[in-house]
């Protein structure tokens, strides 16, 4: 190690692989993953999303799992939480609304309307 | 395909104990099995904390903790939560106050008012990673010293940030550095302390084990303030787990230009080595510590001159703790005012405690100082188990001394600790409930010192084995009027002549006993009675005529043949044969065997 | 490896004398150091034989005595102490028929007491050869014994 500069940028390639362990995340995207969830293809929505945050180098969102939301006609189900702000859901998600919602949404703040089924307070 | 899911299987020394090894492995093969690999990883970390959960899984980001996980529970959390996002319930950890299964780890109560700063990466990292240590800040605290930061500003910020030494004395550590910066000699060292032998404390070696690099790192930043371009880490052979992760670390240091010549640039010179004990506690004290890296038989010496100014080799060699090299990369990298926020007036920063004994929660907590015994005990050890009471909690292991319930308002600082007879000591907790005899634990605690004892000085060598036969006397009926003063003269004497520090403690716990459980003693010495129901001499086991039912079962499994009488017979114990070894006591059917203690 | 390899990997100072004491005995397959061992290590180091048998007899993880060919430790420190470690001894005593410090005549088992092993979380805890085996009950340590006399471990 020559310098403090060569650390960091060792640093930020090595803080990749720990990303998923850091607790401080902005933007939390929370994916339903019940069984009508994953039937509907909750699991490519869910792959789909942690690929996109990877390729972009999105360093303060984090990608995670839960349960059966209830709303199973509107499957996959995926949860948007941002402090301060309401929680935005996004419904019948595939991988493809995927990329949009992390290039509008994420990216650039600007929900991505067409795909909402509810704003929870 | 990136990663979704980390998993860490705590592989500190009691999880693997408990069996962690398996657990990893079935999870290896569920994941595979349901072709996972690229998605999820697995990670082996240093001790989480919570030994007595253990097998533990920490899954990130979902943030849950499970417990007491068996090889045979891996399909499930595969299949219900990485599969299917539905936590195991049943593994979850239960509120013993609100009975509720709480999912994320932070919100235990065990985990929620601890305060991690030598803990930090311990249960987070693969402690076999640099990597992992480079991403979480490790080295950074080096770089900026050697690059940013001359000698003195360096050791300006140990200074402000008022650290003091962890292995239970509590010198201020920078005032140990200046000494030892400022000794004239051609070569100097750093050594650190890994001889961890107070029975019940288990702090460094989950350091070692669990975040090796922190320890280096901080080693090396002493090193630059001193001066020194050599350093030795003197761990205890019986910590061979610890040993190996820090060998590991060492040569990955080494590897990447953390250790060796010429450090980021700076022309700092660093090197270090491992050196083993072979099980001699008295090596814990820093002169015999120096003697047994030395190759010599580890008894202390004298001091003064001190190891700062004479050590090693007879060179100036700064010698500190564990948890107290763990510190200093923090305070380098936060700042010493940072540092000094946490904690007390007089004891700044956090301290690492292992709780063990008679509580819930037994394993590592780390709290700010000034957290009061209570909190310690109770909201974060989780009380007694099952219905008992806690009656005092032994601080500072052999050299220290046990504090009552009355007491646990007292916050923990060095100060208040010493005031009240005991001692912060390394950080070992052992909780007593009443079903502990504090007598007999008084001369457990004065068998093991006096057997670690060098043999050197007479006070020691002979003092101890005085006090040792006079308690002995007391837990086999034996005591005499007088007693209590000749152990409280005896060890006060000790106290002031020993020639180190093994021998000036060792009376501590025999001392604090008697001031705080007199009664105790004295019910041994005038009532033959040990009201716990430990020490055996002093129990009687009698038949009751009105409950026994004459099954002779009593009689097969008495090992000394002294039970008489045969079916129809109401049998009697005959008390002269009777070895109390309790057979009786344990197989009677209808509780008819009675266990007291006092006159007969 | 025999005696001379060993030596020749260690300079010829003092400091090294404890780390040569431990490989002789982890080299000799009843864990001990024999009086000609000692005898070797003092030319090598250029130390009186009584130096180097001083501080082999200090060190209780050295023995001068043959000992089996595992060696349990158990641990009766407080903590493990207040968790019934005093029964696992007596299960430990009975399944080898030897009392603390002996070792069964087939020369398998040394029963030794030792200091804290520091895993007090999962006491009571004992030390088979380099392995640590906690949340002791008679039953485990039975089984313990059984798989150490199949070769299991």
């Amino acid at each position: 190690m020559k310098n403090l500069d060569e650390l960091r940028k060792l640093r930020k390639k090595a803080q990749k692989n720990i990303k998923l362990r850091s607790q401080d995340a902005k933007i939390k995207i929370v994916v339903g993953m019940g069984t009508s969830g994953i039937a509907a293809g909750a699991r490519e929505v869910l792959n789909a999303f942690v690929n996109e945050i990877n390729d972009k180098n999105l360093d303060d969102v984090l990608v995670t799992q839960t349960g059966e939301k209830g709303m199973s006609s509107q499957e996959p189900i995926v949860e948007i939480h941002e402090e301060g702000k309401p929680k935005v859901i996004y419904g019948e998600m595939d991988p493809e609304k995927v990329k949009k919602v992390v290039e509008q949404h994420i990216q650039n703040n600007k929900v991505v309307e067409e795909f909402v089924v509810a704003v929870e307070e | 395909m990136a990663q979704r899911l980390n998993v860490l299987v705590c592989s500190g020394a009691s999880c693997l104990s408990s069996g962690s090894i398996d657990v990893k492995d079935a999870l290896i093969e569920e994941i595979e099995n349901n072709g996972l690999e690229e998605e999820i990883k697995i990670i082996e970390t240093g001790c989480m904390g919570p030994c007595e959960l253990g097998p533990v899984i920490l899954v990130y980001p979902d943030e849950i903790l499970y417990k007491k996980v068996k090889k045979e529970d891996v399909k499930d959390i595969v299949e219900q939560h990485f599969l299917k996002g539905r936590p195991v319930e049943r593994l979850l950890y239960k509120s013993t106050e609100t009975e509720k299964l709480i999912k994320k780890h932070e919100e235990i109560d065990y985990f929620k008012k601890q305060k991690k700063i030598v803990l930090r990466n311990c249960g987070m990292i693969d402690p076999e990673s640099i990597e992992e240590y480079i991403a979480l800040d490790g080295y950074e605290a080096l770089g900026k010293a050697l690059t940013e930061m001359n000698k003195e500003k360096v050791l300006k910020e140990i200074e402000t940030s008022g650290l003091r030494g962890r292995g239970g004395a509590g010198f201020p550590t920078h005032l140990k550095w200046k000494f030892t910066k400022d000794a004239d000699g051609d070569k100097k060292y750093v050594v650190c302390n890994a001889d961890e032998g107070d029975p019940g404390a288990f702090m460094d070696r989950s350091v070692i084990e669990g975040d090796p690099h922190t320890v280096i790192e901080g080693m090396a930043i002493a090193a630059y303030v001193i001066g020194a371009d050599m350093g030795y880490i003197y761990v205890r052979a019986e910590y061979p787990l610890a040993i190996e992760r820090l060998r590991k670390a060492i040569k990955d240091a080494k590897e990447y230009g953390f250790l060796g010549e010429n450090i980021f640039e700076s022309g700092f010179n660093f090197d270090l080595e491992v050196r083993i004990g072979a099980g001699a506690f008295v090596c814990g004290e820093e002169t015999a510590l120096i003697h047994s890296i030395e190759g010599k038989r580890g008894t202390p010496r004298p001091r003064p001159p001190y190891p700062s100014v004479e050590g090693l080799w007879g060179k100036p060699t700064n010698l500190n703790n564990v948890e107290t090299y763990a510190n200093v990369r923090h305070i380098i990298l936060k700042g010493g005012n940072w540092f000094s926020k946490i904690g007390t007036e007089s004891s700044k920063g956090t301290k690492v405690f292992a709780l063990s004994g008679d509580i819930t929660n037994t394993g590592l907590a780390e709290v700010p100082m000034g957290t009061t015994i209570k909190e310690l005990i109770y909201d974060i050890g989780g009380g007694a188990p099952e219905g008992k009471t806690i009656k005092a909690v032994q601080l500072g292991g052999p050299s220290g001394g046990c504090i009552t319930h009355e007491y646990f308002d007292t916050p923990i600082d060095y100060e208040s600790l010493t005031e009240l007879g005991a001692m912060m000591g390394s950080g070992g907790v052992i909780a007593m409930s009443e079903d502990t005899c504090m007598v007999n634990t008084a001369k457990f605690f004065l068998d093991f010192n006096t057997f670690e004892s060098c043999g050197k000085c007479t006070p020691c060598r002979v003092g101890l084995k005085q006090m040792y036969v006079i308690l002995d006397r007391i837990t086999k009926g034996e005591g005499e009027t007088g007693d209590i003063d000749r152990l409280v003269e005896l060890g006060e004497n000790i106290k002031k002549t020993a020639l180190c520090g093994l021998g000036q403690t060792a009376p501590n716990p025999v001392l604090s006993t008697i001031r705080y459980f007199r009664n105790e003693y004295r019910q041994h010495i005038e009532e033959k009675k040990c009201q716990a129901m430990v020490c055996t001499d002093l129990l009687t086991y009698y038949i009751e005529p009105d409950k026994c039912k004459a099954c002779t079962l009593c009689a097969q499994n008495c090992p000394v043949d002294v039970i008489e009488g045969e079916r129809g017979v109401v049998h009697e114990i005959q008390q002269e044969g009777c070895i109390k070894c309790g057979n009786c006591y344990d197989v009677c059917p209808f509780d008819a065997v009675v266990k007291t203690t006092g006159e007969f | 490896m025999k005696k001379e390899e060993i030596l020749r990997n260690y300079e010829k100072r003092k400091d090294n004398l404890l780390y040569i004491l431990h490989d002789f005995q982890d080299m000799n397959p009843y864990n001990y150091v024999t009086d000609d061992d000692m005898q070797l290590i003092a030319d090598y180091l250029g130390l009186p034989y009584s130096k180097v048998y001083g501080t082999a007899s200090f060190y209780s993880m050295i023995s001068e005595k043959p000992r089996g060919k595992h060696i349990i430790r158990l641990c009766d420190s407080p903590p493990c102490h207040l968790m019934g470690s005093v029964d696992i001894l007596d299960v430990l005593k009975d399944e080898l028929g030897i009392k603390v410090g002996e070792t069964t005549p087939d020369m398998t088992f040394t029963l030794e007491k030792t200091a804290c092993l520091g895993v007090c979380g999962v006491a009571p805890v004992m030390m088979v050869d380099e392995e640590i085996y906690g949340n002791l009950t008679p039953k485990k340590v039975k089984k313990i014994i059984a798989d150490y006399k199949e070769g299991k471990k």
